[in-house]
């Protein structure tokens, strides 16, 4: 058995553990961290489900070791909200009913606020390109595209 | 998904990752993951070890030469290479890796994992044959350079031998370049793709239609031309689920005209 002591922040919060080489992002983050937002669609990078931001970049945590996150700063969807205070992305969400069965939702979020960091104020394909890689298995697309619109106003 | 135990280092330097990879059998380079960590989900490779470049200054990196020679380091990922102001020296480069999946991927997959894996539905083998890239091996011996005619090997096969590391690729000056694919998707994985570079002989790769990509030089740019000298190639490429051998050739040879009209028609 490989294995590594990793220390990571995730939403402020200093982590640090001995962890197995072969285990992936997502499942320390759900399994050993308890932090059970990140969702596991697919497994397999295709859904977007388990995107998190690592050190500023958006990632699918499905394609990411564990242990490469050695030292970094993590944001998942835990972090989004202050308190019972949704962040604006999570109220608009809420306001434009861009969420059905809410499983795709903690991705879409990620991607769509590592999008708005970049550019506050996009373009409705600006929207469709960055959450591309992010599948919403309801087909409720047109809804997020709204609400990202509308948070990013 | 559990991937079977593997070991994991990270080294500060080539030189030491060239020496873990030279003393395990089952080391293998970690670049971006965004193949390797699939690969080994589907347990079509469980690698005893991974050796992970990420730590790895000197490999990435993009630099423009006075003569307009673009350099990119292997380890240089799609969206670093989209921001990069020196790549605009070559345009289709950030076109091309732009088109790469989406956003999450192209924040982790690198240019010289997508040419290591070799996948033959991968979008930079072909274009680094029809732009004349060469690629920087180093190894135990020190380093060499190798034509992408050369680089090219097999299905998953490159010439990067055991022990060794892709650590750069050089592309010549020039900008009349083109890409043309049909994708699962909007960017998705290539059912058939072709690049094209005018920079003054016509080389056109093909992709997905064979284990290499597969370059022919037609007399011009032309649409007649082109279409002779892909039909001249006697394509046999693989029928699967999305397309039929017979269906390929005629894309092949589609794609071939509107990669060729595009670098030609370039400003």
């Amino acid at each position: 058995m490989s294995s590594h002591s990793v220390k990571v922040t995730i939403n402020g919060v200093e982590y640090e553990r001995d962890v197995d080489a072969r285990k992936l992002l997502i499942h320390f983050v759900r399994d050993d961290l308890d932090l059970t937002g990140s969702h596991i669609g697919c497994d397999t990078g295709n859904c977007g489900a388990c995107s998190m931001i690592v050190d500023g970049t958006l990632v699918k945590s499905c394609m990411m070791l564990a242990v490469q996150t050695d030292g970094a700063t993590i944001e998942t969807v835990e972090g989004l909200a202050d308190g019972d205070k949704l962040s604006p992305l999570q109220q608009a969400f809420s306001d434009h009913h861009a969420l059905q069965c809410g499983y795709c939702t903690p991705g879409m979020l990620m991607s769509a606020t590592a999008l708005l960091r970049e550019n506050p104020t996009p373009s409705e394909e600006e929207i469709r390109k960055a959450l591309q890689g992010n599948i919403c298995r309801c087909t409720g697309y047109w809804n997020i595209f709204e609400a990202v619109k509308a948070a990013g106003r | 998904m559990l991937l079977r135990e593997v070991e994991y280092a990270k080294p500060t330097s080539v030189a030491d990752a060239l020496a873990l990879l030279a003393a395990n059998d089952g080391a293998r380079a970690l670049a971006g993951g965004q193949t390797l960590l699939n690969v080994m989900k589907a347990r079509a490779a469980s690698p005893d070890m991974l050796v992970d470049l990420n730590g790895l200054e000197e490999l990435k990196g993009i630099e423009l030469a006075g003569d307009g020679t673009l350099t990119i380091g292997a380890m240089t990922t799609y969206t670093e290479l989209m921001g990069s102001a020196e790549a605009k020296a070559r345009p289709i480069l950030a076109e091309v890796v732009g088109t790469i999946a989406d956003v999450q991927v192209r924040n982790r997959g690198t240019v010289g994992g997508n040419c290591c894996a070799n996948d033959p539905t991968n979008h930079l083998p072909p274009l680094m044959a029809a732009i004349g890239a060469r690629f920087t091996i180093a190894g135990a011996g020190g380093e060499r350079e190798v034509p992408a005619e050369d680089f090219f090997l097999g299905v998953y096969l490159t010439a990067v031998g055991p022990g060794e590391l892709l650590t750069r690729i050089a592309i010549p000056a020039g900008k009349h370049d083109g890409f043309a694919a049909v994708t699962l998707g909007v960017d998705g994985t290539c059912i058939c793709n072709a690049a094209a570079s005018v920079n003054g002989g016509v080389r056109v790769a093909l992709g997905c239609v064979d284990a290499v990509p597969v370059v022919v030089q037609p007399a011009s740019a032309d649409e007649a031309a082109v279409r002779d000298a892909v039909r001249g190639a006697t394509l046999q490429p693989p029928s699967d689920v999305h397309a039929s051998a017979e269906y390929r050739t005629h894309l092949a040879e589609v794609l071939a005209v509107r990669a060729a009209r595009q670098a030609q028609e370039r400003t």
